[in-house]
């Protein structure tokens, strides 16, 4: 039998989807396909187009490649269009007049921007966001710019707007709508995020109608609007929305909607039976779907109506969340309350500055629509009730109002869901897909992912897969565990105690004693963190070496091209001006990379392994120590200059930052530890977002704890107040001590403090009032780590042995030969992948 | 053939830890593990990092396998196959290593 042939028209993300699928078909050997790309290149993800401004290449956005496609024996041609159809012969012509039957046509040829007609509009510097070589030109144009407009205010435009913004420009929003992203968002949610993006710095303006578009006093261009004013800008980026790219159906005769779009039925056919279409040039039921996961399931039906199978599309839920300029939105079903007779409730908080609301039907018991901006975390749950079609829960605003302190947000536990809700719909995943998947024997995230691709795409569904996947072990008896790896059948803090009660000293004791196999890169550096928090040896010494992070090994932090930084230890951020000297001078002599760090001091870049030793020998003969930038232990002690200076200060903040830096220096712990003292509640050393803050008080120190700034900020809790100082140093030692005892590998003070039983009343009790019997324990360990301090950089540059470990080779004398730098604000930084090229070159 | 290249004694290797070695212009990423009392060799450039980072990576076990962990993203590679457990399309060389009186000596890959 001769094989049909299917002639796939665009290789964009569906028509790619399509092949795709036809290839994993068990029936695929039985077509040949021909597919036709306009633009230069095979399909890539578009949805992550805007990575391309924070470095990602063509290449990183690619899904798939040409080889894959010769390997299966998918012929493709680039660069070329297809410009006629015959669909009573079967053909079609491309650009280049090449001729191509079929036996089945998929028109997969996705949409354009709109440009509203607005004379002026064809200028150089006015441009659209759709393909990488948009945005090339918005790049070059961007170098040439200081001011850049987008218009439209729509999900688009604002990723758009980021780009400009992320390029130096200043930027702004030019809506026609009285507010931003008026599809997806109601009233107080299209305020609530114009609030946000202005203080962001972006510039919104709505309400505004461009009439023409001239040449600029002051800039390129000037935007004159119907009302009479105008807006000078150097470039004009279009988001205006999105047509279909129905061109080649509307010519040769296929059926297309009033107003544009190929109309198909339920399996994906247009008018005429062999041929299809899908993805965003489709029209179904009268809608366009402008998102890509409706364009896959589009293929899907196509695949399976080809191959002999019967599904069918049934139209494709619009919800989304997504972060826009940083800054959290998501939208759901009918998030205007169309649905007659829809009720709402609304929560506001102007201060916090989040918004939601719940849209629910007449008779309040179903969800049929949300808006949440500037806090999504309800988004999952609001979804699956509403994809499903279930009942709310007796107290419906619990669903969007903030959880009281302790008690965990209100959810609809997972295991209410039907098998058949989608949990992600990137990749139509659904629960019964996820519950078969733990059945086979996958139990944790990565292997959930390997076998179902559920959160690999947006990743917008991690949360609710990891709830679904835990509560299905719960289900199968599993016990949730927390294991550190499969070496260990411990928790960190059981390991902890393990090394401390039986006074264990070497990773090989425990792991004979306690655990299994070799261990690996989880449990080798929790086990040396344990060892080094309560032996505090030297983290060099041969039975400790190899269990530490290459960060610890070399006592450096490692930089993507495997040389390394240097972060003397600059305590409370004082230093002599003679030090910062020395500085400069060794940052000259070895050409690093200088930089202020956040935790007020200088880190030095791109030092090489066998450089490491001689910049650490002058620094410590300079009097610097190490910074223990590397460890998981005390990083910084921030200081704001306080009474020694500050017309404000009532304590010396500075002193007593150095103080405690001193103290604590290098302790290591289960994740890292930042302090800063403030000389008064102005807070210029921010102390409240620290793991230990201290704040100078009229009547001495207020202590707090458990801050962080990082991925998740957490204000830290109050401990205690009006401490003199070595009150203070006393409640510092306790609590330290016993968050390394207990907290988890890798678990802040912040996270720790909010899964221990009890909260802050608890902590208050074991630090302040000793309820457990601890204290003076808790004060003898750290005083036994304190006595053990040494600082590692001396100690190793004062041993040959332990030098011979900082070369590249150990038979030769050469360096890494795969470095190369380019010069960037007169320094210099590692090179990009498409600069490397050429700055070998240049270092030849 | 005998094509061995001695590249450092047995007194150069600290156990369960990595050094790396050029050889005929490659750089190769040579361990030692206490337990299994063996010798492995890799190559020593990251192919997910892009980087000579290799030799400075954790080693241990997943499994049966004994594998290093690259220093740069953590992913795992089987020491004796050159496999990369979580990106399978990316492979290490595979280098043959021996002791011999005292010295640790590689082969071509
Ligand atoms: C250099 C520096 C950025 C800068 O140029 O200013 C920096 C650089 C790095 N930070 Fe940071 N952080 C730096 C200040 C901060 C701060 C600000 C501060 O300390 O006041 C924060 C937020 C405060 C906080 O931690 O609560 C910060 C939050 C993080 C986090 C997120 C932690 C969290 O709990 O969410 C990470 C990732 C991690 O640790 O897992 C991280 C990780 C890193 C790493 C180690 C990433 C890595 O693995 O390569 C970077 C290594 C730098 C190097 O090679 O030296 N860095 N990092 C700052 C060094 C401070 C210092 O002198 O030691
Ligand atoms: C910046 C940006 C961000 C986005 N973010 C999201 C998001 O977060 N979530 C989401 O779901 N969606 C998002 N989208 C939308 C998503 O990218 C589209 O839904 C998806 O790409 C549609 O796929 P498609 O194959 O239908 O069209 P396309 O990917 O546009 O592919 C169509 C291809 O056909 C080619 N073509 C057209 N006519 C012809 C012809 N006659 N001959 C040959 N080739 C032709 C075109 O050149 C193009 O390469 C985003 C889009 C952009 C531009
Ligand atoms: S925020 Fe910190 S971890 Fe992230 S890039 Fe900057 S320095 Fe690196
Ligand atoms: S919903 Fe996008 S990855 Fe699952």
């Amino acid at each position: 039998m001769s094989k049909q042939r299917i002639v796939v028209v665009g290789n964009g993300m569906v028509g790619h989807k399509f092949i795709d699928n036809l290839l994993q078909d068990p029936k695929a050997d039985q077509f040949d396909i021909v597919t036709f790309s306009e633009e230069p290149r095979l399909a890539y993800d578009r949805v992550q187009l805007s990575s391309y401004f924070s470095g990602a290449t063509a290449d990183d956005l690619m899904l798939t490649s040409e080889g894959y496609y010769r390997d299966n024996g998918v012929n493709f041609v680039l660069n070329e269009k297809v410009t006629e159809l015959d669909t009573a012969n079967n053909q079609v012509v491309t650009s280049s007049g090449r001729v191509e039957s079929y036996d089945k046509l998929v028109l997969a040829t996705g949409s354009f921007p709109f440009v509203p007609p607005i004379p002026g509009n064809d200028q150089e510097h006015c441009l659209v966001y759709r393909t990488i070589e948009d945005l090339e030109a918005i790049s070059a144009s961007a170098a040439q710019s200081k001011i850049g407009v987008v218009v439209g205010g729509g999900l688009l435009g604002l990723e758009a707007a980021n780009a400009l913004k992320a390029a130096g420009l200043e930027t702004h929003v030019v809506e026609f709508a009285p507010r931003l992203m008026a599809v997806q968002l109601d009233e107080g949610g299209g305020k609530l995020l114009r609030r946000k993006i202005e203080e962001l710095g972006v510039n919104v303006h709505t309400e505004k109608a461009t009439k023409e578009i001239v040449a600029g006093e002051n800039c390129r261009y000037r935007m004159n609007f119907a009302d009479g004013s105008h807006l000078e800008t150097d470039m004009i980026l279009f988001s205006a929305g999105i047509r279909p790219q129905d061109e080649l159906a509307r010519q040769f005769g296929l059926e297309i909607g009033e107003r544009g779009g190929i109309v198909v039925n339920d399996s994906c056919q247009t008018n005429v039976d062999n041929v299809y279409a899908i993805g965003e040039c489709a029209l179904w039921s009268g809608r366009i779907y402008g998102l890509v996961a409706p364009g896959y399931t589009m293929a899907k039906v196509a695949v399976s109506h080809i191959t002999g199978g019967d599904e069918q599309f049934r139209g494709a839920d619009m919800s989304t969340k997504l972060k826009l300029l940083g800054v959290d939105v998501a939208s759901i079903g009918d998030a205007h309350g169309n649905t007659p007779g829809a009720q709402s409730y609304t929560y506001n908080d102007e201060i916090e500055q989040v918004y939601k609301r719940l849209i629910v039907s007449a008779d309040g018991k179903k969800v049929v629509g949300a808006v949440l901006v500037g806090d999504v975390d309800a988004y999952g749950n609001l979804l699956q009730l509403m994809l499903n079609d279930m009942d709310l829960p007796g107290n419906p605003a619990g669903l969007i109002l903030p959880a009281g302190d302790g008690e965990a947000a209100m959810g609809l536990g997972v295991d209410a869901l039907p098998d058949t809700a989608q949990i992600c719909s990137c990749y139509d995943v659904t629960k019964g897909m996820i519950k078969e998947a733990v059945a086979s024997g996958c139990t944790d995230m990565g292997a959930i992912k390997g076998a179902t691709k559920a959160s690999t795409g947006c990743g917008g569904c991690a949360a609710l897969t990891k709830q679904v996947l835990d509560a299905e072990l719960s289900n199968l008896g599993y016990e949730v565990k927390n294991d550190i790896c499969e070496h260990f059948a411990y928790s960190r803090k059981e390991l902890a105690d393990i090394v401390r009660v039986k006074k264990i000293k070497t990773f090989d004791e425990l792991l004979d004693s306690h655990g299994k196999g070799l261990g690996c890169d989880v449990c080798k550096p929790a086990a040396a963190s344990i060892l080094a928090s309560f032996w505090n040896e030297y983290v060099l010494e041969d039975n400790l070496v190899g269990l530490q992070d290459t960060n610890d090994v070399f006592l450096g932090n490692m930089q993507k091209d495997g040389t390394y930084s240097i972060v003397p230890r600059v305590a409370g951020g004082e230093i002599t001006p003679d030090k910062l000297i020395v500085l400069g001078e060794v940052a000259k002599e070895y050409n690093l990379y200088t930089k202020i760090t956040g935790g007020q001091r200088i880190d030095l870049f791109g030092a090489q392994l066998h450089e490491l030793p001689v910049i650490w020998k002058k620094l410590v003969d300079a009097g610097f120590e190490t910074g223990h930038a590397y460890g998981k232990s005390v990083r910084t002690v921030k200081s704001c200059v306080g009474s020694t200076w500050c017309r404000y200060g009532v304590d010396d903040s500075v002193g007593f930052a150095i103080e405690i830096e001193d103290r604590y220096k290098g302790l290591r712990s289960p994740h890292k530890l930042k302090f800063a003292v403030s000389g008064c509640t102005r807070e210029c050393a921010e102390a409240q977002s620290k793991d230990v803050g201290v704040i100078a008080t009229e009547n001495g120190w207020n202590l707090y704890v458990c801050g962080n700034g990082g991925m998740r900020p957490r204000h830290a809790d109050l401990l205690a107040t009006d401490l003199d100082a070595e009150t203070l140093i006393k409640y510092v030692d306790r609590f330290l001590m016993f968050y390394i005892r207990t907290a988890d590998r890798l678990q802040r003070t912040s996270v720790w403090l909010e899964n221990l039983e009890g909260g802050l009343a608890y902590l208050k009790d074991v630090v302040i009032n000793d309820k457990l019997g601890l204290a003076a324990e808790l004060e003898a360990e750290m005083e036994a780590n304190i006595a053990n301090y040494q600082c590692e950089w001396k100690t190793t540059v004062e041993s040959p042995e332990k030098l011979k470990r900082f070369r590249h080779f150990i038979n030769s004398d050469a360096t890494d030969s795969n470095l190369a730098y380019v010069v960037e604000r007169e320094q210099r930084r590692p090179a990009f992948k498409e600069e490397r090229i050429a700055a070998v070159e240049l270092a030849d | 053939m005998s094509n061995w290249t001695t590249i450092c004694k047995e007194t150069d290797l600290t156990p369960d830890t990595g050094l790396c070695a050029l050889l005929d212009g490659e750089q190769v990423a040579v361990f030692y593990s206490k337990k299994t009392g063996e010798l492995y060799a890799v190559s020593n450039f990251d192919p997910i990092g892009e980087a000579n980072v290799l030799s400075r990576g954790i080693i241990g076990s997943i499994g049966e396998a004994v594998v290093v962990a690259s220093p740069l993203y953590k992913q795992h590679f089987d020491l004796k196959t050159g496999a990369c457990l979580e990106e399978p399309e990316h492979t290490l060389k595979v280098y043959p290593v021996r002791l011999e009186a005292g010295e640790v000596q590689l082969q071509p890959a």
